[in-house]
């Protein structure tokens, strides 16, 4: 009894100091007033005056503030927007990889696992930076057209949305990779070659019988990108321009420079609820995808 | 009125369906087929007995087009196979794993093929129940393949096999997994369907009482040949070598020298000092050539007393009794330590058994009862 106690109680007590104790610290911080202090808001909590007087200043004021600047919603919009077509472009590049990897001769798979895996190695930072590199006027990329003589001028891909695309769809790909390589692993080549003797092209067993049983590793890899790369900060806010939009971009804003933490926090929570959905439909993927393997 | 015999492959005007041409299939340096040729003629039932590992699945898919033989070329209704791939070619075939795709329903698996062929939907209906009733799985038909037992499955994949009523038909070991009562009724079905689309069909069993009842022809392979391809009653009655004779159904191997004293006609001197054994048969033998006697138990006939006026008779004492229900099988030790099994049918109630444990008895068969193989 008391095993299984602990047991369960290990799991809740970590979501409880990593997700929960944190995710109330923010959502009071939402329901604060900014203030010039430090930390940077008001009220805090003073055990002269009580906790009454303490909850009766909060208020829902950030929130409605949200709803009244266009720039959030529209920062909310872009970052889905983003967030959406970087994974369905994840998608094709991925897939296609993944396949190649499963399709590939078993001695080489462990070797190109390596490879997918192998750019984790290296600070996250400094390959983007890489791709300032690689990517800018006078960059790597460039370079090679103009000398190629594909090009005449140079092209401005740093500091647009491609350039964001780009690292995203470089960054994420593993999480792609990986979920759809798990699942067209398992699958068994007679069933294509059933589906051929009953008739099939190669093209359509392709389509009848490998994308439907790596549905659940599809839909693994999208959510897993998709969901960080709604608030992804960093890419967009190095390789992005001015226009780029994105939500953890203005996060990152409202709590450095104009050291507004409570509309920040306020702008957290939102993006923490919005993610809530896609996080939910994820769990019931890999759920259902245990029960098929039962 | 005679009744015409189908013997295709007597008839030097037949063409066969099929054709392999010295096939050789090599993975790496293993051969897994070696220098086949045979022809398979149209609505053949012809069955491929082997040992496990012998090739008979890797035949099978070079006839689907998952392989293509490293050497030699397989025609079929005359034109080369080579360049045509699975999808395009009018054999179905069921697989030994059944390959059931786990995302459809049983009811979806089976009409799979017929949706490709582009049928309307009425006539895939009517088609998917029919193979369902045959199989006997109208209950399951909305169940996924997880879902129902092992036998349940072979009977999926042997209904999708046969939706599509392909002109060849092959299945890899379709009833393995059958009760033996459900076996025969699926036996009798396929033999029907044989006969009503005269389908050719390819099947691959171990076990040799189905091969028996199915097949027209039966072939029995080893280490990727074939060894021999005969009807079921000149394979059982006269195996053109000790490892067929072996491989299908019980026998004695007797070792001896052959001395011919006749037409056909030899006499056989075995190692145990006793009088040698008088045998015909067809195969010719040279004077004083080893060789071995096959012969089948129930053609060796067990007696309290020495019989007078037989071919061969010996004597000797009962080891052991295997007791089988319809029959017994005997196991008679020679006093050279040789042991010859002897079956004989129980038409008496087990108590009442003429023979018991230890008791002496003599054996005698006939002169042309066994088969006199060359080494
Ligand atoms: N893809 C392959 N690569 C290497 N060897 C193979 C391959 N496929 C089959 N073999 C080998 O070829 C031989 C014949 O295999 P096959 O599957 O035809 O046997 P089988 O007669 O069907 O046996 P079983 O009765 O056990 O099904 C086996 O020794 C097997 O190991
Ligand atoms: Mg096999």
């Amino acid at each position: 009894m008391m095993r299984r106690f602990t047991l369960i109680a290990v799991p809740y007590l970590w979501l409880l100091a990593l997700f929960l104790v944190p995710f109330v610290i923010v959502f009071k911080i939402s329901l604060s007033d900014v203030a010039l202090a430090r930390p940077p808001y008001t009220p805090h909590f003073d055990w002269a005056t009580g906790i009454w007087a303490f909850l009766s200043e909060l208020d829902f004021e950030n929130f409605v503030f949200l709803t009244q600047d266009d720039l959030y919603w529209k920062a909310y919009l872009s970052s889905l927007k983003i967030a959406v077509i970087s994974t369905l472009l994840t998608l094709l590049v991925g897939y296609p990889m993944a396949y190649a990897m499963a399709r590939a001769p078993s001695e080489w798979r462990a070797t190109l696992m390596m490879l997918v895996i192998l750019p984790f190695w290296t600070s996250f930072l400094i390959r983007v930076y890489a791709w300032m590199g690689i990517l800018s006027n006078e960059g790597f990329l460039n370079q090679f057209l103009l000398w190629t003589g594909v090009i005449s001028e140079p092209l401005t891909i740093l500091n647009t949305n491609t350039a964001v695309y780009i690292g995203i769809v470089y960054t994420y790909l593993p999480f792609m990779i990986l979920p759809i390589y798990a699942a067209l692993e398992r699958l068994d080549e007679s069933l294509i070659e059933a589906a051929e003797d009953l008739g099939c092209s190669r093209l359509s067993a392709f389509w009848l019988v490998t994308i439907p049983l790596s549905k659940t590793g599809i839909i693994a890899g999208c959510f897993l990108v998709f969901i960080p790369v709604l608030g992804e900060f960093v890419i967009p806010s190095l390789l992005g321009g001015s226009d780029t939009l994105m939500i953890g971009k203005v996060l990152w804003e409202e709590f450095f420079s104009n050291r507004d933490w409570p509309v920040a926090s306020a702008v957290a929570v939102v993006l923490l609820l919005l993610l809530i959905i896609p996080i939910v439909l994820f769990q019931r993927n890999q759920q259902k995808q245990q029960e098929a393997e039962q | 009125m005679t009744i015409p015999v189908f013997e295709p492959w007597n008839d030097p005007e037949a063409k066969p369906l099929i054709q392999f041409q010295n096939v050789t299939k090599r993975f790496g340096d293993f051969t897994a087929i070696d220098d086949l040729t045979i022809g398979i003629y149209e609505k053949e039932f012809f069955a491929l007995l082997g040992p496990s590992g012998c090739g008979k699945t890797t035949m099978m898919r070079m006839l689907a087009g998952f392989e293509t033989p490293t050497e030699g070329k397989i025609f079929l209704s005359g034109q080369d196979m080579a360049p045509v791939p699975p999808n395009k070619r009018a054999t179905n075939m069921m697989f030994q794993s059944y390959a059931l795709f786990p995302h459809l329903s049983i009811w979806e698996n089976i009409a799979f093929g017929l949706k490709r062929e582009g049928m309307a939907k009425p006539q895939i209906s009517d088609r998917v129940n029919e193979m369902l009733r045959l199989t006997r799985l109208e209950k399951f038909a909305s169940r996924k393949p997880h879902q129902i037992s092992g036998g349940q499955r072979q009977r999926v994949a042997l209904a999708r096999s046969l939706a599509k009523k392909p002109k060849l038909l092959l299945l890899d070991e379709p009833l393995g997994a059958l009760d033996k009562k459900l076996r025969q009724d699926t036996q009798f079905e396929l033999m029907d369907i044989q006969e009503q689309t005269g389908t050719t069909f390819v099947i691959v069993t171990h076990d040799q009482e189905e091969a028996m009842t199915v097949a027209s022809r039966v072939a029995v392979m080893d280490n990727g040949r074939i060894i021999q391809v005969a009807t079921p009653d000149r394979i059982y009655e006269t195996p053109n070598s000790v490892y067929v004779a072996d491989f299908i159904g019980e026998v004695n191997i007797i070792d001896g020298t052959a001395t011919p004293n006749g037409e056909n006609s030899y006499s056989v001197a075995w190692k145990d000092g006793q009088a040698p054994l008088n045998v015909v048969s067809p195969n010719s033998l040279s004077d004083g050539q080893s060789c071995h006697l096959a012969i089948r138990p129930e053609k060796v006939t067990i007696n309290a007393e020495k019989p007078t006026g037989v071919d061969n008779v010996v004597a000797g004492k009962i080891l052991d009794i295997a007791y089988l229900g319809n029959l017994s099988t005997y196991h008679v030790e020679l006093p050279s330590g040789a042991v010859i099994k002897a079956q004989s049918a129980n038409t008496r109630r087990i108590s009442r058994r003429a023979f018991t444990w230890e008791d002496t008895v003599w054996l005698s068969w006939t002169a042309t009862a066994g088969v006199l193989l060359a080494e």
